[in-house]
């Protein structure tokens, strides 16, 4: 079972790279091997236009929504009770289950009534889009802060005000040095939403602005395109760098805590 | 009265002595619940003083206060002279070592202790002689640039005593400071917090839910239930002459007897005990009505046990069947069951070896239980 | 005297600077709420008001589209008009109507081909060697990573006529002609059960890792075969793992867009994909809003069944 499952996920994965360097124009009929395609995407001014639009929202979308994200869960966590508790936890959560549609159409009419009341925004793209990504992927780095703020130890921060901490100051010291792993998971979180969204941007986008998957939408709709499995190669290729570098430090931080235990006990034997 | 004695080792008996730390009608509600209730309480500089208590008692949440984490719902809190009931919990001059130890993960040990010199704003070369001086202290200096997670639990546990202890506070609180160790470690550091203590002079505040930790440590210990103390004093003083029968039967086992008083004789009470069918004589000399309710309270070391009886004319001998036995090595437990069914336990001291595979008394042997009438605690309450 | 009085003044100076501090303390803490209160406040909930508004207004062909819902009349007093011409209009059209039944049903069926595929998966993750157990993780999480709309993309080149399926199987002999796949109901399933299978085997396998293996041996100790210790211990266990999983997967699947899009055609009707067309080919908003308030009184159950699992995961 767990083979079947494997090549059913990677099965598609593995073909779309492999017709990427098919010289035949028609993606499934076999033409030699070619990487034509490539020449053919990098040439595309639309292309790297696209890939910009996205890379710059997914930066700013990525750092703001961390940051927001990052206030949300400090507040539901640590903040026992304030006036709209309730209210804000079901905003918070709320944009994770909510259809992108709705999410997209919702902020597009607000846009527009926004800009029949107060003339802003004028004309749509890179901001409003923007600010479309940080609403949604804030939630879920709400979450990963929220769960991590759980498992941490209340009283090391209580530790530092007894020893003399104003709590602005336990923020910077205790508090966000520990978040640091929970908040570099969450900004590589909302990078990957944002990057990745098609539906909401299509809805919040005006004439010009297209985001790369966007691109890619309107260029697979009319069927197969051989640049497009390029384009799809590069990025699993890109990814799968990524999570293997990650899994392998993850492994490396395992193997030293490992060493840490059993350095502790050496310790400990020694004493006695 | 008594211009004779030495306050000095017992503060609390001298009618001029300043307290360090006056608690004064301290409560806390959490919502509908009063975790600490109106509790006033007086600790003199240099006491090795114990809350203790079991779980949900308050003796965590009165720390809590202490150190300012809590505000308190009533009452008010003074150190030193200074109300600190509204002082922030990074004014006081109080640090605290916590059960978990809450050391800085992220910081090595050095760091970890050096950390409440830096917010003072501590010259840094005397805050590196200063943590120098204090890790060479707890045996530690040899670990400075490791990091907790690479350290024994022991090891930790000096950390966090260290680090809580380098600000020289005024008073040092320790919340379950053993209670993450293993007995033996437990025993050695026990003693070693205690020379520490001597050594600096700081007032140590501890909660412990473990009695014999409290015993071993403390200068005066109060007792905690439902978030009032039940009974304050030293360790003796718990231990021989409890209060009330929640002391008695918390801080160590004790036998109980209800019964009621009968008579006066001379420095004795006569007490009529339907339990036994018969009475028992208690050394009582405040005054009793006769007929008033009582408990006696008979701790089981305080008994002899034999196979015989010797002297039939001697008071408070009671008999029974030995139902079980624990051998414990340097003594033994054991179970008996007095004619009435009552359940009594009693320890009492392997002096011999057994004789012929025998010990003292073996199980179903019929054993008297004997006791002197100023071992017997008598309760009102 | 006079020196006593400055005492005092101190004292009263310090207490209102402590005053200030904590006020200051406690304003720094209203700021950490603020920020994304208000963030949330304006971007997400008044949009939502936005489109409850204009799904009960009135279709104009202006700009924009819709009747304003607030008229201030002669008198100066608000009128406020309601029309809920939009949703009977809704449940009046049979297109509509078949849509609804088609969404949940395809979403239904996805989410338990998921658990029937993703079930064992993660079983068999939870039961491996911890060192394969993390490549295994790390090769289940590697697609989401990955672009969605890529992933569809793939099945495209898979599944079409000229696909690489036919071309195999006519290959084999086993067929003549090519077999009809892209732009069915058939090409949907197979989408949303590639895509959203990773969101059904993590949350199971989050529960299942927490799962106490010892069971299986004290049931087994006990006498029970295999298949009466998974009905009566492992599958009563994972249950909230199963709850969560089935969720992930049946509410973001049911307002999908992308995959009936590309893989369904127009011969897929599914609500997320209406509702799209309706806001940009027809230009009908008012209907638009209508459909996504109906989509989302569909998933509000689910919605907040799932919200009460997550509220008691993350309770300290």
């Amino acid at each position: 079972m767990l083979c079947f499952g494997f090549t059913f996920l990677y099965v598609p994965m593995v073909l779309l790279i492999v017709y990427s360097f098919n010289y035949s124009k028609i993606v499934p009929v076999w033409g030699g091997w070619s990487t034509r395609w490539y020449t053919v995407l990098f040439e595309s001014e639309e292309v790297w236009a696209a890939i910009t639009l996205s890379l710059k929202i997914a930066l700013m979308n990525a750092t703001f929504a961390t940051m927001l994200g990052a206030l949300a869960g400090l507040a539901l966590v640590r903040f026992k009770s304030f006036r709209g508790r309730t209210l804000f936890g079901g905003m918070i959560s709320a944009p994770l289950v909510m259809p992108e549609v709705i999410t997209g159409l919702s902020l597009l009419l607000l846009f527009i009534t926004l800009g029949q009341l107060i003339g802003w925004p004028t004309n749509r793209g890179i901001t409003t889009i923007t600010i479309a990504h940080i609403t949604f992927s804030m939630a879920y780095v709400a979450v990963i802060i929220q769960s991590r703020l759980t498992g941490l130890d209340q009283s090391l921060e209580e530790a530092a005000e007894d020893l003399g901490a104003k709590p602005f100051r336990v923020l910077i010291d205790i508090t966000l040095p520990l978040l640091a792993p929970g908040l570099l998971a969450g900004w590589l979180l909302a990078f990957t939403l944002s990057i990745d969204d098609l539906v909401i941007a299509s809805f919040v986008s005006g004439p010009g602005a297209n985001t790369l998957p966007m691109l890619i939408y309107s260029r697979v709709r009319l069927g197969l395109r051989p640049d497009i499995n390029a384009m799809a190669t590069i990025i699993i290729i890109v990814v799968a760098i990524g999570v293997c570098l990650a899994g392998w430090l993850m492994m490396r931080q395992e193997r030293q805590r490992q060493r840490d235990m059993q350095l502790a006990s050496g310790d400990n034997i020694k004493q006695d | 009265m008594s211009n004779n004695i030495d306050f000095s080792e017992r503060p609390w008996l001298d009618p001029e002595a300043e307290p360090f730390i006056r608690i004064q009608g301290l409560t806390k509600n959490f919502g509908a619940f009063t975790a600490v209730d109106s509790v006033d309480l007086d600790i003199y500089k240099g006491e090795l003083f114990s809350l203790l208590g079991g779980s949900g008692c308050g003796k965590t949440t009165l720390l809590r206060m202490l150190a300012g984490f809590e505000t308190p719902s009533a009452g008010r809190v003074f150190i030193d002279g200074t109300d600190m009931t509204d002082v922030p919990p990074y004014e006081r001059p109080v640090n605290m070592m916590f059960q978990s130890y809450a050391l800085f993960p992220h910081m090595n040990v050095e760091a970890n202790v050096a950390y409440g010199l830096k917010r003072d704003g501590v010259a840094k070369g005397e805050i590196k002689r200063r943590v120098h001086d204090m890790l060479e202290m707890v045996e530690l200096g040899i670990f400075s640039k490791r990091k907790p997670h690479q350290l024994s639990g022991g090891q930790r546990q000096r950390v966090a005593l260290a680090r809580s202890l380098v600000k020289k506070p005024k008073v040092l609180l320790l919340d379950e400071p053993l209670g993450a160790l293993d007995k033996r470690l437990r025993e050695q550091t026990q003693f070693e917090l205690m020379n520490i203590q001597d050594e600096l002079g700081v007032t140590f505040v501890v909660v412990t839910h473990d009695q014999e930790e409290a015993m071993t440590l403390s200068t005066r210990i109060a007792v905690m239930d439902e978030g009032q103390f039940v009974q304050i004093g030293t360790p003796t003083e718990i231990y021989e002459y409890p209060d009330n029968r929640f002391v008695a039967n918390f801080i160590g086992s004790a036998n109980m007897f209800e019964g009621r008083v009968q008579k006066r004789v001379d420095k004795n009470l006569v007490v009529n005990v339907p339990a036994l069918k018969g009475e028992l004589i208690v050394e009582y000399s405040a005054e009793i009505a006769d007929g008033s309710k009582v408990w006696l309270a008979i701790r089981p070391e305080k008994m002899s046990i034999s196979t015989t009886l010797t002297d039939t004319n001697s008071v408070n001998v009671l008999s029974g069947i030995v139902h079980d036995i624990g051998y414990l090595g340097s003594m033994s437990t054991y179970r008996i069951e007095l004619e009435d069914k009552k359940i009594i336990d009693i320890t009492y001291p392997n002096q011999h070896r057994p004789r012929d595979g025998k010990h003292l008394a073996e199980w179903d042997d019929k054993v008297y239980l004997k006791f002197d009438p100023s071992n017997v605690v008598l309760l009102t309450r | 005297m006079n020196e006593d009085l400055i005492a005092i003044q101190d004292e009263h100076k310090a207490s209102f600077f402590v005053r200030l501090s904590r006020s200051l303390q406690s304003s720094w803490k209203s700021i950490v709420v603020a920020i994304p209160f208000f963030w949330l406040l304006f971007f997400f909930l008044v949009p939502f008001l936005i489109v409850l508004k204009i799904s009960v207004a009135e279709a104009l062909i202006a700009s924009p589209p819709f009747s304003p819902l607030l008229d201030w009349s002669e008198d100066g007093i608000v009128m406020i008009r309601l029309v809920f011409d939009n949703f009977t209009y809704l449940w009046e059209d049979d297109l509509y109507v078949i849509t609804y039944i088609n969404s949940v049903k395809i979403s239904t069926i996805s989410t338990l081909i998921c658990l029937l595929i993703g079930y064992p998966i993660a079983y068999g993750i939870v039961r491996s060697p911890p060192t394969t157990r993390n490549i295994l993780l790390l090769l289940i999480i590697l697609p989401f990573w990955t672009s969605f709309l890529l992933r569809v993309y793939a099945w495209m080149g898979l599944l079409a006529d000229q696909g690489t399926i036919n071309n195999f199987l006519i290959w084999l002999g086993l067929i003549e002609k090519p077999l009809r796949m892209m732009y069915s109901e058939f090409a949907v399933y197979v989408g949303i059960v590639y895509t959203y299978l990773p969101f059904m085997i993590l949350p199971l396998y989050a529960n299942m890792e927490k799962l106490d293996m010892t069971l299986h041996e004290a049931a087994a100790d006990l006498g029970a075969k295999p298949t009466i210790t998974f009905f009566s211990v492992t599958l009563p266990l994972t249950m909230p793992g199963i709850v969560a999983g089935s969720l992930l997967v049946f509410i973001p699947a049911t307002g999908e867009f992308v995959i009936p899009d590309l893989l369904g055609g127009g011969n897929v009707l599914m609500i997320g994909r209406v509702l799209f067309n309706e806001f940009n080919s027809n230009n009908d908003w008012p209907v638009a809003s209508a459909v996504a308030i109906a989509l989302l009184l569909l998933l509000v159950i689910p919605m907040m069944i799932y919200q009460h699992i997550q509220g008691k995961e993350n309770q300290p």
